[in-house]
Formats: C-alpha cells, sequence, structure tokens
C-alpha cells in the first residue's frame, strides 16, 4: 500500500513524523480517513481521537481539536493538547 | 594603605562572591539546555502554522479578509508587547530589548500616534515605567511558570485579540529577544497584526498534484479560527526564545563576572604578600639597628 508522510504536531513539541498507511482524523464536520493520494484538503478539528496505522500498528492520539491540512503527499495535523494515549495492534 | 587584616577580609569577601557567581553560571548552563530544547521542539508547529496560514491568505483577500490578517487599515493606535525577563543578571539582555521598544515608542509618539504597552516580565516594565509609566496597561509576570506552555501565554494572547477587537489598537507588535546562539541575542521586533505572512514561496509551497484545496468549514471561517490561535503561538514561540536567551545572557555575565573576581582576588593577594612582606623586612631593620647601636 502507497504510503505518505503524516506529522502530528502539538505547540510545544513534535509527537509524530514518518511514512504511515492510513490516518483518522475526528473533522469539524465529520470523521474522516486519509490514505495516501489524498486530495488536497484543510479543516478544523473537534476534540476526539487520532488514530495512525502503519503496517498492523496502530497508534492512538487524542486532541482536544486542532486543523489539518492534507495534500495528496502529506498530512500535517495542527493539535491542540495532544496526548498518545496508546498503542495497538 | 589598608591594614593586613582589612585586606584579608576583602579577599575573602571577593572570593565569597566569586562563589556565588559560579554557581549562577552553572545554574544558568543547565537552565539553558532545557530552555533551548523547550524552544526547538516547538519551533515546528510555528513553522507549520505560518505556511498555512501563509497558504490561506493567498486565497482570501480584499474586503472579506479578517481584520487580523490585514489590519483595520488605519496605523493609529499602537500596542506594544515588551518581552524580557522578570529577574536580572543577565548582562546587555534586558536593556537591549527594553531600548529596542523605547527607541521605537518615542519614534511612534514623535509621529503623534497613539501608543499603549503591556510588558511581560518585570524588567521591561521597570525600565519603561520611568519614561512610559502612564502608557502601561498591564504587567505579566512568567517567572512562576516553570515550563512554558500554551496555557501561559493565552491570557496575554486574550487580552491582545480583546483590545484589538474593541478598536484600542490597530497595530500590534511585539518584542524580544531572537536567540540566534549562545553567545547573541538580537533584540527584536515582530508585528503580531496585521499578520506577518511569510512569504517563502520557494519551499512553502506544497505539491498539490494539480488539486485544489476543498476547504471545511469555509476559508474565512478556518482563517478566522487560526489567526488567534496563531498569535498565541507566536507569543509562546517568542516568549520561549527569551528564555532561552535570558539563560545564555546569564550564563555569560556570570562567566564574565567569576573571571573579573578571579582576576581582582589574583591582584589583592600579589598586593596582601607585599604588603606583608614589607612588614617584616621594616622590622627586621629596627632589631638589627637596635642591636647595632648597642
Amino acid at each position: 500500500m502507497a504510503k505518505f508522510h503524516f506529522s502530528l504536531v502539538a505547540p510545544e513539541r513534535e509527537l509524530f513524523a514518518g511514512e504511515v498507511d492510513q490516518v483518522d482524523a475526528p473533522g469539524a464536520e465529520g470523521d474522516f480517513g486519509v490514505l495516501a493520494g489524498h486530495e488536497p484538503f484543510m479543516t478544523t478539528l473537534r476534540p476526539g481521537e487520532v488514530i495512525v496505522r502503519d503496517g498492523s500498528s496502530r497508534r492512538i492520539f487524542t486532541l482536544q481539536g486542532g486543523f489539518a491540512a492534507v495534500t495528496p503527499e502529506s498530512f500535517t495535523l495542527l493539535a491542540e493538547h495532544a496526548t498518545e494515549v496508546g498503542l495497538s495492534s | 594603605m589598608a591594614s593586613l587584616k582589612e585586606m584579608r577580609n576583602r579577599i575573602g569577601s571577593v572570593k565569597a562572591t566569586q562563589k556565588i557567581t559560579k554557581a549562577m553560571q552553572m545554574v544558568a548552563a543547565a537552565k539553558l539546555r532545557r530552555a533551548q530544547d523547550a524552544a526547538e521542539n516547538a519551533r515546528p508547529y510555528a513553522l507549520r502554522m505560518a505556511s498555512v496560514i501563509a497558504n490561506l491568505a493567498n486565497g482570501v483577500s480584499g474586503d472579506g479578509a479578517p481584520r487580523l490578517l490585514v489590519g483595520t487599515g488605519r496605523d493609529d493606535k499602537h500596542l506594544v508587547v515588551v518581552a524580557t525577563s522578570d529577574r536580572g543578571l543577565a548582562g546587555g539582555f534586558n536593556s537591549g530589548v527594553a531600548r529596542a521598544a523605547r527607541d521605537r515608542i518615542a519614534s511612534l509618539l514623535a509621529q503623534g500616534k497613539d501608543v499603549q504597552i503591556i510588558c511581560i516580565g518585570r524588567k521591561g516594565r521597570d525600565v519603561l515605567r520611568r519614561l512610559y509609566g502612564e502608557c502601561i496597561l498591564h504587567t505579566y509576570e512568567v517567572a512562576s511558570a516553570k515550563t512554558l506552555t500554551l496555557d501561559v501565554v493565552q491570557p496575554i494572547a486574550a487580552e491582545i485579540l480583546s483590545r484589538f477587537e474593541a478598536g484600542e489598537a490597530d497595530v500590534v507588535t511585539l518584542f524580544y529577544s531572537r536567540f540566534r546562539s549562545v553567545i547573541s541575542q538580537v533584540p527584536t521586533a515582530r508585528r503580531l497584526v496585521p499578520a506577518e505572512v511569510q512569504a517563502e514561496g520557494g519551499a512553502a509551497a506544497p505539491n498539490l498534484q494539480g488539486g485544489v484545496y476543498t476547504y471545511e468549514p469555509d476559508e474565512a471561517s478556518i482563517l478566522e479560527t487560526l489567526l488567534p490561535r496563531n498569535l498565541a503561538v507566536q507569543l509562546l514561540s517568542a516568549m520561549l526564545e527569551n528564555q532561552a536567551g535570558f539563560y545564555a545572557a546569564q550564563m555569560s555575565a556570570m562567566d564574565n563576572a567569576t573571571r573579573n573576581a578571579g582576576d581582582l582576588i589574583a591582584a589583592l593577594t600579589l598586593q596582601y604578600n607585599r604588603s606583608r612582606q614589607a612588614q617584616i623586612t621594616k622590622e627586621l631593620i629596627e632589631i638589627i639597628s637596635g642591636a647595632e647601636a648597642l
């Protein structure tokens, strides 16, 4: 599966940066999933969970709102008060 | 000529001072490393935020653009935010920022503009109070906050925003010290409102592969939520740089002080030994000439 670059940055530090398969995020007007080659897209986020999938690993972050900018090659998520809640497979 | 005992005391007190400055230097060095890490960790967010806003700003222009981005169209009322530290003993760190702010305020007043000041950090207020005491609206102290986070700067950003929205300010400028390296901190002015949109066209524009951005909800309302947050983020990054710069300045100031104390101790010790020897010689001469007279 094609991968794309995802970075999750909080004001204090960068929480995640790397190549991933899929990211699910809570958009202001509905949850959305991003795969490689997604159309250019910007949205504000509401509080919720971000799920980052790469291969069989899954990392979950919670955030209290933020902002997402998606291009076909990358996904930048500016998060507010983000924390990682766990790894699962 | 001071007596030997007085000189001994003097040397002792300089030595005690040297111990203090040495300790302060080491504490500042340890804190500098942490502050520098914090400043570096915060950089990606500020950069990304700036590039997203630059992107959006291209799309929205004209009358519909948010006022935080384009300003009120006037430039009569200036709000000057001066970020310094709460503590001193850091060489020219605070006075550099305060001087830059003072020069700007003086030139704005000379042009007949209305100037109001918000101070972050006690030291800047102490300098500006003497000249422009009546312009200072509010002073924030940040030393009590152990780590600088967005929550710490949020009240400051909120005050700036509410003053802007109430029409009390047309232009907001932030003065802080840019951390260029451990030995160089540059007093810098950054305009917060209207937002400075970086025109780094080269690297900033992402490859859209022919697509056009879709916005949810729409460009204007995204900008409206993003711009106030950007203000807070800019404040935060300025304050993080300030803090790193403060510890760097304090470290080198205390290093100088320690070295000066060392020089002083050497000079005093030499003088002390000379006068001690002179006294011994004098006593010997007295004894010898007394014995010869017999």
